[in-house]
């Protein structure tokens, strides 16, 4: 019925309609494709693959559902809720509903221990964490200007700073040597090659917690890039989607801290994304937050948010929640302590296996190293080993090299969206895993081990090889390319996705088929 | 320092379409506390009947979320972000589209997008459509948020398809083939027409014979055709709403990926708050690049859940529609009425919230400077917030868009009663604000000049 080829349609459409700067057709989704195919369940599918490539935080929605509960007036649903209706669904300023601006205000000086007060009226709204990227990225920068971006770093940025703009992201590069921090030398380095490559730079995108260390900025070097943006008087973004995920208040230090103590810096070159997404377990309720101490930033970005505008019955319940302090006083804190327990677990899980990760106090993830299982210290190496763990060891993780991490070996696990029980599932599998490459690594002498080693390789490449035959109907790319191409067209370049940037079928959806 | 889009004000939000709202708030009517304010008729809003979606949630508790079918759906709506929506809302969707369209066209659920809004679902379509540089032909008068909502961050450029009272505005042929000339001679190119139907600010349906010229020239060109129905639910009289979408189902030739809808709630539901869009295409292409970009506004998932609940009780949305109509109707031929008894003729219309007000009698000169001073005296000294047709790009100086649908009866009363006076003192602004002369004048085209923050539409 008239359907025709995307190559037929292609002179139809954009050429941003018809390229591939969305970032999402990349082999990367097989590990998506083999939780979707195969998802986990304790009773009904318990060999199934585990989820742990989707950061979300599943382990305070219980708090939320009670206040919901107890709050019907906050729902405009409700008997008690039902007079508001009216004025709720004709609401559609881009202003905001007041109080929630001001509930969202009380919420974020909260999570930074109130060491930072913010201004109701400087709140933006967007669609999620993902429409105050690309609005902040149309506010500040005009197609083919470029921002710098530490890595490793989450792959959405590249389709949401990046695609519909025509801005560029050009990386930061940091290393484990020390702990992937930002480094001055790093960050002179970067925009030296832009400067060179002809390239405007228009700013820094940083996120602090990190994702997907899951780190947090020490003050020294938050200064280091306040001073660096100061100087170049470039703009500075700090996503702090996570900022009420820190297991320990003391251990995060929020840009704005700095600005006000330091009354040189520049505050108009600062902006703040924001979300709640993530700190409120609430991804479906798309409350995004630009927060900008430059006017004319603040204005264009209110003007702009009526292409994502959150709904009147969001913003309703939300200022309600948001504004009872004694509700948020205990969410921040029971949230911090389930997660600091959960993180606990997994990583003394791991390391009982004699695995390690980076070091972290925040999000909703580890940086689990796993150097040690590589054949080779290469991207092939990595792509291989993580075929493994989706197949073999059926765990759904995100390999580093999606996250333009500079060093092959590391991989980014969600712990924070499944139950204990599934949990211990999980680690489990690694410690079956971790200890057959060891037994056979430690009954081996060097020449044998290298065998077995190559052993394990072509196991997994077999594993790999079947794999593919059998889903090459399903369009699986054999090579699995996880490297980054350019595309020279205006800027836009072709980038993986992290897998939680493809949500995972919810129950909503199978339910109604 | 900032980008060009933020230091120029291509937003377009400085028209007086949205200076006129600005008064407005600052001196808002109401009945009993501020008697003497300006009346609000220049906002397409319906407000007149949320009472029947009121009395359903009531009988529906089940759909705050915490509760369906006797489990807690709370945790899946919290985490449900699939940019493909949630099922069950857009299958409602379809049905209730269809049933706008007395069940005439059917429309497929895995052809819908999803937006926060139709301001996002046109923007949406420009980005999928047109590079930027490239245009759209767009009838005039036309709705004036399309100057941000196509232009600002795409890049894309509208050229306007005149059309002219001597026909009631209607679309011709030849003023197709002219607007496409003109771009031509810009060097612009052409990807597609954009229509509002029912018309805003017309408030009149397509005939049949106007949207089988559309597909014809769109078939010819190889061009888009989008067409805003946002307003399909909202027509009372004949003739009746034609959609594209009947038009192209009964055609030889093969145009279905070339023509794109674009719906919303805002205006046939009363709820602009809660910000539901959708684009319908059989382009799958367009399909699939919409979807990926609706990432950027997606609906909230407790409005899609309460929307879906709401929409697929079919008892509820086929005594609502005919209610909402007849509502409108009463309303619409209130103000005609009430406009005729002063000698003021608007436009025969049969859909929309609002009436073209043929106010050309009253100018004192026949030209856009005329119409802002005839504009000034209303605001002021009448008290009515309208919209002058040059804010909707009209090439005849003198008409009004004046909104009927945001206000109570009795308001819509006082709003007739004020212009009566005014028309009977010879248009001198005898009114509740008195006489203001050249001051306000000076005063407005200093307020034209300004960048200033505008409430959203």
């Amino acid at each position: 019925m008239g359907y025709q080829s995307v190559s037929e349609n292609s002179h139809l459409l954009s050429r941003i309609a018809a390229g591939d700067g969305h970032g999402e057709n990349s082999s990367y989704f097989d590990g998506w494709k083999a939780y979707d195919s195969n998802p986990f369940h304790p009773v009904s599918n318990p060999g199934g693959v585990i989820q742990m490539g989707l950061a979300e935080n599943l382990l305070c929605l219980d708090l939320i559902k009670e206040w919901i509960k107890e709050h019907p007036e906050a729902s405009i649903c409700t008997e008690e809720g039902l007079n508001y209706f009216e004025a709720v669904a004709n609401f559609q300023d881009y202003h905001g509903l007041p109080s929630f601006r001001q509930a969202l205000a009380r919420f974020m000086g909260k999570a930074r221990g109130g060491r930072v007060s913010f201004n109701p009226d400087s709140i933006v709204m967007s669609g999620g964490g993902t429409g105050a990227q690309e609005t902040l990225a149309f506010c500040l920068a005009d197609p083919g200007d470029a921002f710098l971006v530490p890595t490793p770093y989450y792959p959405a940025f590249d389709r949401d700073f990046c695609w519909r703009t025509g801005v560029r992201l050009l990386p930061i590069n940091c290393f484990s040597s020390n702990n992937f921090k930002l480094t001055k030398a790093a960050l002179e380095s970067a925009y030296e090659t832009a400067r060179k490559n002809n390239i405007r730079v228009k700013g820094v995108l940083m996120t602090n917690p990190s994702n997907p260390l899951g780190t947090t900025m020490d003050r020294d070097t938050l200064n280091t890039l306040l001073t660096f943006v100061n100087q170049k008087r470039i703009h500075l973004i700090c996503d702090e989607v996570f900022s009420g995920s820190v297991f320990n208040q003391a251990d995060f230090l929020s840009v704005c801290e700095l600005l006000d103590e330091e009354p040189s810096y520049d505050k108009s070159l600062i902006h703040i994304a924001y979300s709640l997404s993530k700190d409120l377990g609430l991804p479906g309720f798309r409350v995004g937050v630009i927060y900008s101490y430059n006017d004319t930033v603040v204005k264009c970005a209110r003007r702009m948010s009526s292409f994502g505008l959150v709904s009147s019955q969001t913003q309703h319940l939300l200022s309600h929640m948001l504004n009872d302090d004694d509700f948020t006083s205990k969410y921040l804190a029971e949230n911090k302590r389930r997660l600091h327990t959960r993180h606990e677990e997994f990583t003394s899980g791991l390391e009982k296996f004699g695995i390690k990760c980076l070091p972290s106090t925040a999000g909703l993830f580890i940086w689990m190293d796993l150097r040690q299982f590589l054949k080779e210290n290469t991207e092939n190496a990595e792509l291989k080993l993580w075929r493994v763990i989706i197949d073999d060891v059926k765990l759904n993780v995100s390999p580093g090299s999606s996250f333009r991490c500079t060093e092959p070996g590391w991989f980014r696990v969600c712990f924070a969206n499944m139950d204990d029980a599934t949990m211990h599932v999980a680690l489990k599998r690694i410690g079956d895993f971790a200890d057959k490459v060891k037994d056979e690594t430690t009954q081996l002498d060097d020449a044998t081990m290298h065998v077995a080693l190559k052993r394990i390789g072509d196991f997994a490449d077999k594993v790999k090889d079947e794999t593919t035959q059998l889903q090459q109907k399903k369009r699986f790319n054999k090579k699995l390319r996880l490297s980054f191409c350019r595309i020279n067209d205006g800027g836009i370049t072709q980038h993986l996705m992290s897998p939680h940037l493809q949500s995972p079928r919810s129950p909503l959806v199978k339910a109604s088929h | 320092m900032v980008s060009s889009k933020a230091a120029r004000n291509s937003h377009g939000q400085d028209s007086s379409y949205f200076l006129g709202w600005q008064e407005y708030e600052k001196n808002p009517y109401h009945p009993t506390n501020n008697p003497s304010g300006i009346i609000q008729m220049g906002l397409a809003e319906n407000q007149l009947s949320f009472d029947q979606i009121e009395s359903w949630l009531e009988s529906n508790p089940d759909v705050l979320g915490l509760k369906h079918d006797g489990a807690s759906v709370f945790r899946e709506l919290a985490l449900f972000q699939d940019y493909h929506g949630l099922p069950t809302f857009k299958n409602a969707l379809a049905e209730f589209m269809a049933e706008l369209r007395e069940n005439k066209v059917q429309f497929d659920p895995s052809n819908i997008v999803l937006t926060a809004g139709a301001t996002s679902a046109n923007e949406i379509l420009m980005f999928c459509l047109a590079d930027p540089g490239d245009a759209f032909l767009v009838p005039t008068p036309y709705y004036p948020g399309f100057d941000r909502d196509l232009k600002w961050r795409t890049g894309a450029e509208i050229v306007p398809i005149h059309c002219s009272s001597s026909n009631n505005f209607k679309i011709t042929k030849s003023a197709l083939e002219e607007a496409c000339e003109r771009a031509q001679k810009k060097k612009l190119r052409v990807k597609g027409v954009l229509v509002t139907n029912p018309s805003n600010p017309l408030g009149t349906t397509l005939t049949r014979h106007e949207l089988e010229i559309l597909v014809d020239f769109i078939c010819a060109k190889r061009i888009h055709l989008i067409s805003d129905e946002i307003y399909s639910g909202t027509c009372f009289g004949i003739p009746e709403f034609i959609s594209i979408a009947e038009v192209i189902g009964g055609r030889i030739d093969d145009v279905e990926d070339q023509v794109h809808i674009v719906y919303s709630l805002s205006k046939d539901l009363g709820l602009p708050g809660f910000r539901i869009g959708a684009i319908y295409s059989s382009n799958k292409a367009v399909i699939s690049a919409a979807t990926k970009m609706s990432s950027f506004g997606l609906i909230s998932s407790q409005t899609q859940y309460l929307l879906a609940m709401l929409l697929s009780d079919k008892h509820f949305t086929a005594s609502y529609i005919s209610e909402n109509k007849r509502r409108i109707k009463i309303r619409h031929d209130q103000l005609v009425e009430g406009l005729a008894d002063v000698g003021i003729p608007c436009l025969e219309s049969n859909a929309g919230l609002f009436c073209w007000v043929d106010m050309r009698h009253l100018l004192d000169k026949n030209t856009f400077t005329g119409e802002m001073e005839l504009w000034k005296k209303i605001v002021y000294d009448v008290g009515l917030n309208v919209s002058p047709g040059s804010s909707c790009h009209c090439t005849e100086p003198g008409w009004f868009r004046v909104c009927f649908a945001n206000m109570s009866t009795e308001t819509l009363d006082v709003a007739m009663q004020r212009l009566a006076s005014f028309v009977e003192s010879g248009g001198q602004g005898e009114g509740p604000k008195g006489s203001r002369g050249l001051k306000k004048l000076m005063y407005w085209v200093r307020q034209l000049s300004l960048a200033d923050d505008r409430t959203e539409r």
